[in-house]
């Protein structure tokens, strides 16, 4: 029995195992079609999908961002270029631990928190394998101690990008506006695809109405990238087109002149040619230095730049409203004659104060004294204010808001730029709007002085005077002459537009006031005679007007002295020049300056001096 | 003339062969493989003839050991089984204690004068002694049989699962049981360890796998879950496949291994690489290849006149058949991420030299026949 189970039977063991093997062979075909059969799936089936999913994978889309569009002044002088500068830039996919690398880059280069801040944001927001910048403007030192030291970071990149740079520093910058990062809030506005790469946009002024000339188009190149997302080559590119160049009408060296003119006052001055409405200067005064902004400002420097009493941010020139005060005189004597309310010889005798019918109180002269006998010559070349009360109380108030609102005073000009206000004109329904209360005539009386709730931009008043320079064509002020288009570089002149203005009934009566304006720089009884007008080489009209910032109690006098400096009046003046035939209008505001004949009809004269007088 | 002189040549030839005691149909098989791996291997390696000079070297070392033991007699292999397995298992024994670690395991043994892993000697050990403990016995197996048999299985299995090293104890681990199988275990034995087997499925996952083990399978599962983690493997691995379409991307051309997508490009991976740049069809003609070489292991065992010949060389194919599909599986996730290399065209000297031992035994137990009847 158990010998029998010893016996071993080769010949069944055999085919026991042959069996076996055959049974094997069979599973392992069975498996292998199993493999085989997934990757006919993959491979055959599935083959577009994953096709798909492999070119997404190498390919990647690269941004090549635009290089700004330069602006010149009139002339071809540089307002704005762009200049290489060299940023710190990361990439967050080939950095393993961030927070290690960025404390070990503070060894090498100093980065402040609000640099650390944003490049967060922008991390959040990035594109793959996008380069971020962590800090700009890195200066030779930085970059040759980074550039050691970079073998150590992975995904850290020194990279050159053209930066926007101002070369005149401070000059002309409320024209000019600046660029600044690119946030949250800019992201919303303008399409994701155009500012691909685009680190900077125009953030104030020129820069910002012009950013779709300035910015260029944005280039795109297909680059085939390995796992790491390093570029291994180009599949192809389209490249960027360079934003177009703008002309300016503003002229540099004039410009200067009227910045220089300004010395330490705070105001600002508009100098436009009233022919066609192009700007030849823009000033608002204190200035500051734009290229803060382009590399990220410092908090520190901000908030003093914010925070200084004299508010340099501030573009008085655009956005700035004061009171017109006596230069509105001209506009309200034309309106006289026009209107036929008045002739040139009515006369008004002014004793120092106005006092309407069966009413107690008295709108005062600025000459205590009064003076005297005054028909409209006088009153505009002497600035008599109690004319002018009795002018605005028989003309009323409606007249005069419609007649004004023709010259432009209570509506925006239009001007190319941002921040611009509007000023405002009094009128009933204004009155009605404002506090629902009716008009009271005193309030006409004080409009009529250029006071009360009338309000204009020196912007506003200069292209006012400009128009009065031309009989009433108002043009659209504007602060760009041509546009270079790139890549053709074909210069598209930017034509003046015409916009409603005033026709004269007769001409003569625009005549007689225009006489009387060139008497108040000429005539020896001439309010700005005495600061500006004794040496003049060429015939100006011009008209002095102080606006008052301090209500005066009605039992009270204004005395300079008792007022401190920011409740003095404001000083202005508004010319133009050369009398006989207009090629530049001014209107100049000085803040505080007191007396508007001695602060800012220099400033005036010294701009049209350096137009006039020394032609570029 | 011709025809006489081709004779000649072909007799010549398999002189030369009978000399060697090689078998030509294989070895011709092996060459081709090993040649298709070079340019597979220059490419996934980045075109770097170093690489495929290293591993050409470590490809001629491996046929001269395949040569060498192709030239020992059965008997002496037969007798040399228990030493090789009991010196096997000590070694495996002593990694536990003394063995180096190396990417996150401990599977080195350092002897002063070689590195190497003892796990690599059982995948020859455990079948050489299962088939030489049956060989006597009666077949089919009895339970007695059974039960040593699979102490003798399951002990260096064990040992080498808790290194970790998962892929070399399933290929340990089926190779002894192929042994068993061919031996004639009853199905009703295979099937109740099947069913016992699975019932202890949920035991073995929670006690016997360890994080990362457990972390392959549910990525296996669900790669999207997790695509720059472990999931990553599979994702690219797959994409790299599916891109190749029918006829691949061209040799060199996959953009997806060229570009460095595919980890391990070069070992574990490099079918994904093989498969983008060759297509479906070069993946089909490959398989093909391999079932070449595993058929004409299983005809040997079909045609050698004992059975620890028989058993060793239909396990030893079978083996060979378990590397293929467990990476490719992997590879095409179908499998679980496991470490098993393909087989003779991964980069990499350990299983090469293994492998082409394996099949030196193969060609041992084919002259047998030859030379013993």
């Amino acid at each position: 029995m158990s010998q029998r189970e010893q016996l071993k039977d080769d010949y069944l063991e055999n085919r026991l195992i042959r069996r076996r093997l055959v049974l094997a062979a069979v599973f392992t075909v069975m498996l292998l079609s199993l493999v085989l059969g997934r990757l006919y799936v993959l491979q055959v089936l599935e083959y577009e999908h994953f096709s798909t999913l492999s070119d997404s994978n190498r390919v990647r889309i690269k941004a090549l961002p635009p290089t700004r569009g330069l602006i010149f002044d009139r002339n071809g002088v540089v307002m704005a270029d762009n200049l290489p500068a060299y940023r710190l830039e990361i990439v967050r996919e080939q950095v393993h631990d961030l927070d290690a690398t960025l404390e070990q880059l503070r060894q090498y280069v100093e980065f402040s928190d609000q640099d650390l801040k944003r490049f967060k944001q922008s991390l959040s927001r990035r594109r793959p394998f996008e380069s971020i910048p962590l800090r700009l403007n890195l200066d030779d030192e930085e970059v040759a101690r980074l550039a050691v030291n970079l073998h150590q970071f992975e995904g850290v990149e020194i990279n050159a990008r053209l930066t926007r740079n101002y070369p005149n520093g401070e000059h002309a910058v409320h024209a000019l506006g600046y660029v600044s990062r690119i946030d949250e809030r800019d992201l919303g506005k303008v399409s994701e695809v155009d500012y691909a790469g685009t680190t900077h946009i125009g953030k104030l002024g020129l820069e910002k109405y012009y950013e779709k000339d300035l910015h260029g188009e944005v280039g795109i190149q297909q680059v085939e990238v390995n796992a790491r997302g390093r570029t291994l080559r180009v599949l192809s590119e389209s490249p960027p087109v360079q934003g177009n160049n703008l002309y300016l009408t503003i002229d540099s060296r004039l410009q200067k002149v009227a910045e220089k003119a300004f010395g330490d006052n705070s105001g600002a001055a508009v100098a436009i040619d009233p022919n066609n409405g192009e700007i030849l200067a823009l000033v608002s005064m204190p200035v500051f230095d734009p290229n803060l902004f382009v590399n990220g400002i410092s908090y520190d420097n901000y908030n003093a730049l914010r925070d200084s009493r004299r508010r340099p941010l501030f573009n008085r020139a655009l956005s700035g409203q004061y009171p017109p005060g006596s230069t509105t005189k001209p506009f309200y004597g034309l309106l006289g004659l026009e209107s036929a309310v008045s002739t040139r010889d009515q006369e008004v005798y002014c004793i120092g104060y106005y006092k309407l019918p069966n009413e107690e109180r008295r709108y005062r002269d600025w000459k205590k004294q009064g003076h005297g006998h005054m028909d409209l010559h006088d009153a505009i070349t002497q600035s008599c204010d109690v004319y002018f009360y009795d002018l605005a109380y028989r003309m009323g108030i409606d007249r005069m808001s419609e007649f004004m609102a023709k010259f432009g005073f209570g509506f925006k000009t239009d001007v190319d730029s941002t921040g611009e206000a509007s000023g405002l004109m009094p009128s009933r329904e204004w009155k009605r709007g404002h506090d629902g209360m009716p008009w009271f005539p005193g309030e006409t009386l004080i409009t009529g002085i250029g006071q009360g709730a009338l309000l204009v931009t020196p912007l506003q008043l200069a292209n006012s005077t400009a128009a009065f320079a031309i009989k009433g064509l108002r043009y659209r002020p504007h602060l760009v002459k041509t546009i270079e288009k790139i890549p053709e570089y074909n210069r598209i002149d930017i034509v003046s537009q015409i916009v409603e203005g005033y026709s004269l009934q007769r001409e003569s009566n625009w005549q007689h006031v225009h006489d009387a304006m060139v008497n108040v720089v000429h005539g020896l009884r001439g309010t700005a005679h005495y600061s500006i007008g004794r040496d003049i080489q060429y015939k100006v009209a011009g008209k002095t007007g102080t606006a008052q910032v301090f209500e005066v109690a009605q039992d009270e006098e204004y005395e300079e002295e008792d007022v401190i400096e920011k409740l003095r009046d404001h000083a202005l003046f508004i010319s133009y020049a050369p009398a006989e035939n207009p090629r530049i209008a001014v209107a100049v505001i000085v803040e505080n300056g007191g007396h508007g004949s001695s602060v800012a009809a220099p400033i005036a004269r010294q701009i049209m001096d350096a137009y006039l007088l020394e032609p570029s | 003339m011709n025809q006489s002189l081709d004779n000649d040549t072909i007799s010549y030839s398999r002189r030369i062969m009978d000399a060697l005691r090689l078998d030509p149909v294989l070895l011709a098989l092996l060459l081709i493989l090993a040649s298709f791996g070079s340019l597979v291997l220059y490419s996934a390696s980045g075109a770097d003839s170093g690489a495929v000079l290293r591993q050409g070297s470590r490809i001629v070392v491996a046929l001269l050991l395949l040569v060498a033991i192709a030239n020992v007699p059965l008997r002496v292999i037969r007798k040399f089984s228990i030493w090789l397995y009991i010196g096997g298992v000590l070694m495996l024994i002593a990694v536990m204690f003394f063995g180096e670690v190396g990417k996150g395991a401990q599977r080195w043994l350092n002897l002063g004068f070689i590195r190497f892993q003892p796990s690599e000697i059982l995948k020859l050990a455990v079948p050489m002694i299962v088939s030489a403990y049956l060989a006597n016995r009666v077949l089919p197996v009895g339970l007695k049989e059974l039960v040593v048999s699979a102490v003798l299985v399951v002990v260096p299995v064990l040992l080498i699962a808790r290194q970790p090293d998962l892929g070399t104890a399933i290929l340990v681990g089926s190779a002894g049981f192929f042994v068993l199988f061919l031996a004639g275990v009853r199905w009703r034995v295979i099937i109740s360890l099947g069913i016992l087997l699975s019932m202890m499925a949920p035991l073995l996952w929670k006690f016997a796998l360890h994080d990362y083990q457990r972390n392959r399978i549910l990525t296996l599962l669900n790669p999207e879950n997790d695509p720059l983690g472990s999931g990553y493997h599979i994702i690219q691995s797959k994409i790299a496949i599916g891109s190749g379409g029918v006829y691949g991307k061209g040799w060199l051309n996959g953009t997806q291994s060229q570009l460095d997508f595919i980890p391990e490009r070069s070992t574990d991976f490099i079918f994904s690489v093989f498969g983008e740049e060759f297509g479906f069809f070069g993946c089909v003609v490959l398989l093909l290849l391999y079932l070449a070489i595993i058929f004409r292991g299983l005809y040997i065992a079909a045609h050698s006149t004992e059975n620890f010949g028989r058993l060793l060389a239909g396990a030893l194919s079978l083996t060979f058949f378990v590397y293929l599909f467990v990476n490719t599986g992997m590879v095409a996730g179908m499998l679980p991420v496991v470490g098993v290399p393909l087989p003779l065209i991964s980069y990499g000297g350990t299983s090469m030299v293994t492998l082409m031992m394996g099949f030196g035994l193969i060609m041992s137990i084919r002259s047998a026949k030859r030379f013993l009847v």
